[in-house]
């Protein structure tokens, strides 16, 4: 925890310095409150406003969680069949690349003429965002095992499935946790668009209805109520991370851990 | 009674050839080693009495059983020392037996105290030095229930006096378990301070040249690697792998 202070203060300084550098400009060239509303209203509306969003976002909330586990676990059990059975890999890997190029502003209306507006077409979204980057980074893991241990252990007689378990699995975890690290701020963005497509409650819904009603500080409050869930929910699978993967040598003086 | 036995032996790929009628033996309880020079095809012929692959032509037997592509037949401590680094010293010790099904973690214990790897129990391969992490690769072989080691140039990586330490450490332990070993190594020294009898091999393709048995009396000690005796082993040895080398490929 400490060193989050020794090496968050930086950041959190100059996020500072410019909620400074906005609040003044909104005064000095008097700016109107649904052009841009200053940081000030914007604080002022997320504490007063706290009963009007919070169903909202118990609503965005539960859909990530649910979502994400979802898309989680599809990403796993693509990676590990695609792994496992070679001719899946030749068949689909090129699939799930296309999957990923269909863009989700279009699909999204398209899964909410198929599937209504239920929870269901939102599911779907989210899962689409978010099983790739666990897929791949999964799959990378288990490809870059390490080939002095895979040797050993084929010469000490292990079975295919004591080799998945015991080698391949284990080594492949800090990669899918990256997988996950990204799946977990890409499914609260996959969460809001799918609110967009049609629902009657989330953050989303609670954005279009600002945005159009030209509660532009409503709109300022949402993008940072996003921004939260996203730092809240990475941090989440970064303690599990840890927690997990606790063999890893500690780094001193990384400066690759804190970004 | 020999233990394992290589008969004519060859493996090439496509049209290039690796190995070519290699054909030799390790006793029950015997330490053998395999001399040649780098690039020699030694690891190709580790990989096929470890039953990765399999041979061109000829065939490997242990205790008169076909091994020939049969996995999990011998006990192998590679080159690195191949630990896996999520898993504790005491677990990854275990591996070789948890492969083949039983732990017996007393056992374990027990032997890594030998080893002078007492403490290192909970700790991760990070945490230990490289003869320590080769010490404890070197037991789960031990550990393994499979009867013949193979040991693939175990102490390449270390320097001269580990090696020393490491070469006089693999001997006690060796003494006290009378596993048969097959050692692959370039270097002659350890050949001929560890051996029973070396086996000489050409360069590619591998074929044997010549076999050696070394007398020295066990236990060895230290003092014998600058012994006259010693010393006139080493010149043979090295006038039998240097020159004919030189007169047909150079």
């Amino acid at each position: 925890m400490r060193s989050i202070f020794e090496k968050g203060w930086r950041p959190i300084l100059a996020l500072i310095l410019l909620f400074i550098f906005w609040e003044f400009c909104t005064i000095i060239f008097e700016i109107p409150a649904w052009l841009l509303p200053s940081p000030s209203q914007v604080f002022a509306e997320a504490f007063t406003g706290w009963s009007g969003y919070q169903v909202h976002l118990a609503s965005t909330v539960q859909l990530v969680i649910t979502g994400f586990l979802i898309g989680a676990s599809v990403g796993i059990i693509v990676a590990v069949s695609l792994h496992l059975i070679p001719f899946m890999r030749q068949a689909f890997y090129p699939l799930i690349i296309i999957s990923q190029n269909i863009p989700t502003i279009v699909l999204a209306p398209l899964l909410v003429i198929w599937f209504g507006f239920g929870i269901l077409p939102k599911l779907i979204v989210i899962t689409l965002v978010c099983f790739f980057p666990i897929t791949i980074a999964l799959l990378d893991g288990f490809r870059q095992t390490d080939n002095d241990l895979k040797h050993y252990v084929q010469m000490a007689g292990a079975t295919k499935q004591q080799i998945f378990w015991k080698l391949e699995w284990p080594h492949a975890l800090p990669s899918l946790f990256s997988g996950l690290k990204i799946s977990a701020t890409y499914s609260v963005m996959g969460a809001v668009i799918s609110e967009w497509l049609g629902a009657s409650k989330g953050i989303g819904v609670y954005m279009t209805l600002a945005s159009s009603s030209y509660r532009t500080d409503r709109v300022f409050v949402s993008i940072f109520l996003i921004v939260i869930m996203s730092l809240i929910f990475f941090a989440i699978i970064r303690v599990l991370e840890k927690w997990v993967i606790n063999w890893k040598p500690i780094e001193k003086g990384s400066h690759h851990e804190s970004s | 009674m020999n233990h394992l036995e290589v008969r004519h032996l060859s493996k090439s790929f496509e049209t290039n050839s690796v190995l070519k009628d290699v054909h030799f033996s390790v006793g029950n309880g015997e330490f053998v080693s395999l001399l040649g020079p780098s690039g020699s095809g030694k690891s190709t012929l580790f990989r096929i009495i470890g039953g990765i692959s399999l041979p061109s032509s000829g065939s490997i037997h242990l205790n008169g059983e076909k091994i020939n592509g049969k996995r999990g037949s011998i006990s192998y401590t590679p080159q690195s020392p191949s630990l896996m680094p999520w898993r504790t010293i005491l677990d990854n010790v275990l591996l070789g037996q948890e492969l083949t099904g039983y732990r017996d973690r007393e056992k374990a214990i027990a032997m890594m105290k030998r080893a002078g790897l007492e403490g290192y129990e909970k700790a991760y391969p990070h945490e230990l030095s490289g003869g320590m992490k080769q010490r404890a690769s070197f037991i789960r072989s031990l550990l393994s229930p499979q009867e013949l080691i193979l040991l693939d140039e175990p102490f390449s990586a270390l320097d001269e006096f580990t090696r020393i330490d490491m070469q006089k450490w693999l001997l006690s332990i060796w003494e006290a378990h009378q596993r048969s070993i097959l050692f692959i190594t370039h270097h002659i020294e350890e050949a001929i301070f560890l051996s029973d009898r070396i086996i000489i091999l050409s360069a590619r393709p591998a074929t044997v040249r010549k076999e050696f048995v070394i007398p020295f009396e066990r236990p060895r000690k230290e003092s014998l690697l600058l012994s006259d005796e010693f010393l006139q082993w080493k010149k043979k040895i090295y006038e039998e792998m240097r020159f004919p080398h030189v007169s047909s490929s150079d």
